[in-house]
């Protein structure tokens, strides 16, 4: 069986960065070109913001995957991905701030309190910065055990991001709604119920041969 | 009011090829945004890459945005009456900037989907309770009543602004035409249904589960008010598909999902119509929407807005909005004894 050796580690957070970055400069270029409407503010802002959402599903994808595939090397680009989560949060909210509030402080601290959603979005940024800071090794060994139970605010922000994005919508609850459902999905994924599904599922033979789409599919089904 | 006061009432005749300064003065922003681009390199890095990158790059980003909608000059008299100190929003930002579900909920989608839209012929039918019913074609929307352009701010319920020159007339002179019965309270509003050419009709995705067609209403009181307008024009030209052609409502002192666009029928009626908004939410969209800093809409503020500007993104400005959009001197008397918290 093929294992991920350095080199391929190498690539693939080369693959990871690339990912992250190649949405940046597209918005960029299609805002400064003028294809991205007359007033593309909101739509900045929306990118952004959907840009955080996948990225955070992304970094709850890998632990899934490397289980499954049994590829534990691959928990070594969760860090990258999800620093980019944080990376688009950031980009989102100064969006925000510089282009619809332009800067104005004091709406700032009252749009916060008057808007429900943003008051959500913000305390799911204020875990997510957490998170960012401590990702540093150094961080995360003199935390300890205290690490562990920080990260797991990440699924905190898996549940408050979705609900930002379905409550600031005016009626277009679509594809909101489908971030809640793949968001759900991935929580679930990791409740005690489903990893014991998960693993009799593993041990079974006939499962074990098949790809990790059809053996997905196969658990869907269970 | 007194912003207004320096403003002579009346109309004033102008000859129609005379350009305001301040109307100029967008495009010429416009232009330098060009030149800052070129400026900022962006040209020296597209002549030093190989001609089938930057094919590839035209292929990525399409052609430059190009309206193929063909609007055509309209005749008209200037009218100042209800101001004209606000610097216009820029043409391309007025026809890329648009709330038109029927193409598609992202701003910039109806100016995507919507070039292909057939607007003659047209047939806008008048009935309800009027004395004699009518149905105007394409060629009487701009032919049968006077036209004027006025500079109407429009404030859009997710606190962003704009100024904008509409040519059309008013819905009062249309009305009196038809005669409206002592029955007549309420005018109804319905948008065109065709899910051919409106693509947000025919999928729920595109058209953000909005019940169509998309209908509105006014009291009879606001459809008579001089302030009142059915547009059918904008920058001196018929509207673009986008903003609602080939004829719309424009009622500058509410919010700008009350001003319905393409227009097939309006209907006098005795009683209060459906209209869209509310049936969606009714919590957050009332019957009235008038702008109104001081009630907030569940979600968001609306005590200041965005106002789109003449220039790049950093050209826009927060402004605190006005209580009937700043037309209170003209219409704030409708709603004497009303409690606006109640009927927002």
């Amino acid at each position: 069986m093929l294992r991920l050796t350095a080199k391929h580690l190498f690539w693939l957070k080369a693959l990871f960065h690339l990912l992250g970055l190649v949405p940046i400069v597209y918005l960029v270029l299609t805002v400064v070109l003028g294809r991205a409407g007359g007033d593309p503010v909101q739509h900045i802002i929306h990118y952004t913001g959907i840009g955080a959402l996948n990225a955070l599903a992304a970094t709850l994808l890998i632990s899934p995957i490397a289980k499954l595939t049994k590829q534990g090397q691959l928990m070594q680009t969760r860090r990258l991905v999800g620093l980019y989560v944080f990376a688009y949060a950031t980009l989102h909210i100064l969006a925000f701030f510089s282009l619809d509030l332009l800067f104005a402080w004091e709406l700032l601290f009252s749009e916060v309190v008057k808007r429900p959603y943003i008051l959500v979005g913000a305390v799911a940024y204020l875990i997510v910065t957490a998170l960012a800071i401590t990702s540093f090794k150094a961080v995360m060994r003199k935390m300890g055990r205290r690490w562990q139970t920080l990260h797991n605010g990440v699924y905190l922000v898996a549940i408050l991001a979705p609900i930002h994005f379905y409550w600031s919508v005016k009626s277009e609850i679509i594809e909101p709604s489908l971030y809640i459902v793949g968001f759900s999905v991935l929580l679930l994924w990791r409740t005690p119920w489903l990893k014991r599904i998960l693993s009799r599922k593993g041990m079974s033979k006939t499962v074990k041969k098949t790809t990790s789409g059809q053996e997905k599919a196969s658990i869907k089904s269970a | 009011m007194a912003k207004h006061s320096r403003f002579t009432p009346g109309i004033l005749k102008k000859a129609q090829w005379h350009m305001q300064d301040n109307r100029v003065t967008p495009e010429a922003v416009f232009r330098s945004r060009r030149q800052i681009v070129k400026a900022m390199g962006l040209g020296a890095i597209g002549a030093s890459v190989p001609g089938y990158v930057q094919a590839g790059l035209f292929d990525l980003f399409g052609d430059q945005p190009k309206s193929s909608f063909i609007t055509t000059p309209l005749t008209f008299q200037t009218n100042k009456q209800y101001g004209d100190a606000d610097v216009l929003t820029p043409l391309d930002k007025v026809t890329q900037h648009n709330n038109f579900y029927e193409f598609g909920t992202d701003k910039q989608d109806p100016f995507n989907n919507a070039q292909g839209f057939k607007v003659d012929p047209w047939q806008l039918r008048i009935e309800g309770e009027v004395e004699r019913p009518m149905t105007l074609d394409f060629n009487d929307l701009t032919k049968m009543f006077p036209l004027e352009e006025r500079n109407y701010r429009l404030r859009c319920v997710e606190a962003w602004s704009m100024v904008i020159p509409w040519v059309g007339f008013p819905l009062a002179a249309l009305l009196k035409k038809v005669g409206v019965t002592s029955k007549g309270k309420y005018v109804a509003f319905e948008t065109a249904f065709d899910p051919e050419q409106m693509p947000g009709q025919k999928s729920r995705l595109m058209g953000g589960g909005i019940r169509y067609p998309y209908v509105e209403g006014l009291t009879i009181a606001e459809a008579m008010n001089d302030l009142t307008l059915m547009s059918v024009g904008l920058y001196g030209k018929t509207l673009p598909p986008q903003n609602g052609a080939p004829i719309r409502l424009v009622v500058p002192w509410k919010y700008g999902f009350k001003s319905i666009k393409s227009i097939v029928r309006i209907r006098v009626m005795d009683k209060q119509p459906p209209t869209s908004w509310n049936q969606l939410a009714p919590h957050e969209y009332g019957f009235y929407a008038n702008v109104n800093p001081a009630v907030d809409h569940p979600r968001w503020s609306q005590a200041s807005e965005r106002r789109i500007g003449e220039g790049g993104l950093f050209s826009a400005t927060r402004i605190d909005t006005q209580p009937f959009n700043g037309y209170g001197e003209f219409v704030a008397s409708l709603y004497d004894g009303m409690d606006l918290r109640k009927n927002y």
